[in-house]
């Protein structure tokens, strides 16, 4: 059960690129430096704002992908061609700038940190940033929950995070490739559905915390789906991005 | 969860309110528990419909899509409302936290 | 104003002089699509327009008797208070006049309401004498529910909000009562020349 925690005032921060590297060729991972960063939990988010020399701004929303143990903060973003601001992050934005941010925020898709059943977790395409933390934050920290992943991309180009989702012992990754899996793949193929969440997912009897992320059409059918299996609908979280999200 | 059959993608949800909101209330309100006026369902803010690319955030019912709250932040400020709350119930911290 | 993003501009690009109103920016070939809520979608079996309120006798169309009212082309320049502005936009629908003919109202207000639960508010001299349209079509093919379909209301000299997607009517009143919009601290007018945006502009 979440608590809401009363906190000091969020305000908007000028925080320092260090870095802009490919992740994917639509993808690009973002180190920034924030003057006032009071740590995060792994799942949280920021705002970013932009702003035109005529006063104009765009704002939308990143999920931070570093987990809390590590200094610099991490955002993962993928370009919508369509998008207003993310054409802007992974095309202009250059070690240098300055990047307004607003965050850490959010206190209810987080890592659940005293889980007692396992914990599974289910992304597509871009919505795997918020689990990267989490995955990352689980291993650092030395934490026995029992973690899984189920991971929706096109092909093998558009992994995210390849470093981080490295299959470990401690938590079992599992990767589904709905446009072109690579020649010798011999695990999952094809959009997550009912059968892919039977074979690769904890079932209802474990209760586990479900964690969904992806675009809104990804995440209600996959939330559909695991009810129709029987989880309850209390113990599934769904954080939704806009764009197609994983679509061929 | 979702009663809708309408998936349109350019709708988010309550995560995305957190930010704004925190220019008004102390506390996270994505994890409040809010009762929809309209038709009496109850989930925490985060699980409500946010549609993000009018001149407002207009926050809707994930069980009835009725409009419970609208949010509007931008440099002259925020506007808010939430007359399509019937209740909001946020949980009191653990006695061990500030 | 402090911190501006380098190399940052927005979607705006230059505009030839005297078309656009201020703060607005020319969207070219885009028709931006913001929604408040889920597209209705409504078959034209089970579609009709009213007015009705403060008039001597509630007027109903159904979607075929909406079809043999005179109608006209339209092209015409929108502006939204998001800021985009789209020019020469063409549209064919009735004029909001062929409707109100032979009504008898002491009302000086309208509310037009959608599917959906959109409304929006207007002076009833705003929706008169060519300055208002129930459009079905938009650049000659019938208009798509994302768009407003199966019908929308034009009314180009305000800000597009005013142009209410999905309308089913007109309700005309003694007393002005805000829109959906209206009362969340939008301008109740809303006339883009004059950059009403917010309550108090």
């Amino acid at each position: 059960m979440e608590r809401t925690a009363l906190r000091r005032r969020l305000t908007w921060q000028l925080a320092e690129v260090l870095a802009v590297t490919r992740e994917t060729p639509r993808v690009r991972r973002i180190r920034l430096r924030p003057p006032d960063w009071p740590g995060h939990v792994a799942g949280q988010h920021v705002d970013v704002r932009l702003t035109a020399p005529d006063g104009y701004t765009a704002q939308r929303s990143y999920s931070i992908a570093s987990p809390p143990s590590q200094p610099e903060t991490e955002l993962i973003v993928e370009r919508l061609d369509d998008g207003e601001v993310s054409p802007y992050l992974t095309d202009e934005l250059r070690p240098g700038d300055l990047l307004e941010v607003r965050g850490p925020i959010g206190g209810y898709f987080v890592w659940p940190e005293h889980a007692d059943t396992p914990v599974q977790l289910v992304a597509g395409g871009s919505g795997v940033v918020p689990f990267v933390a989490m995955l990352a934050h689980h291993r650092t920290s030395g934490s026995d929950v029992d973690v899984r992943l189920l991971y929706s991309v096109r092909t093998d180009a558009d992994v995210i995070a390849r470093d981080e989702l490295r299959p470990r012992p401690e938590s079992a990754v599992v990767l589904t490739f709905t446009r072109d899996a690579p020649a010798d793949w011999t695990g999952p193929r094809g959009r997550i559905d009912r059968e892919l969440l039977v074979r690769h997912t904890a079932p209802p009897e474990q209760r586990p915390a479900i964690l969904i992320c992806g675009s809104t059409p990804f995440v209600e059918a996959v939330t559909r789906e695991l009810v129709a299996i029987g989880h309850a609908a209390e113990r599934i979280k769904t954080e939704r991005y806009g764009g197609m999200g994983d679509t061929s | 969860m979702n009663a809708s059959d309408s998936t349109d993608t350019g709708r988010l949800d309550g995560n995305v309110l957190g930010g704004p909101l925190a220019e008004l209330f102390a506390a996270d309100l994505t994890v409040a528990i809010v009762a929809c006026v309209h038709c009496g369902d109850q989930a925490p803010m985060a699980a409500f419909q946010v549609y993000a690319d009018a001149p407002a955030f207009v926050v809707r019912c994930p069980g009835c899509t009725g409009v419970v709250m609208r949010c509007a932040s931008d440099p002259r400020g925020v506007r808010f409302e939430m007359t399509g709350v019937r209740l909001l119930s946020v949980e009191a911290p653990p006695a061990d936290e500030t | 104003m402090s911190h501006v993003s380098r190399g940052f501009t927005g979607r705006r690009r230059d505009a030839p002089a005297g078309r656009l109103p201020p703060g607005q920016y020319d969207v070219g070939d885009g028709f931006p699509v913001l929604s408040a809520g889920p597209v209705p979608y409504t078959e034209p079996d089970e579609w009709d327009f009213t007015v009705q309120g403060q008039v001597d006798q509630v007027r109903r169309w159904s979607w075929q008797e909406f079809q043999q009212l005179p109608r006209e082309p339209v092209t015409v320049d929108i502006h939204c208070v998001t800021s985009w502005s789209k020019f020469d936009t063409r549209w064919e629908g009735v004029a909001v006049e062929t409707l109100l003919q032979d009504v008898e109202t002491a009302g000086e207000y309208v509310l037009a309401f959608c599917d959906g639960g959109y409304t929006t508010n207007l002076p009833l001299d705003d929706v008169v004498d060519g300055k208002a349209w129930v459009v079905d079509t938009y650049d000659g093919s019938p208009l798509v529910p994302e768009h407003g379909g199966p019908a929308r209301l034009l009314v180009p000299h305000l800000y597009f909000w005013k142009s209410a997607k999905w309308v089913r009517g007109l309700a005309l009143n003694l007393v002005d009562e805000p829109g959906f919009w209206e009362n969340f601290g939008y301008h109740n007018y809303g006339d883009p020349w004059k950059e009403q945006r917010y309550a108090g502009d």
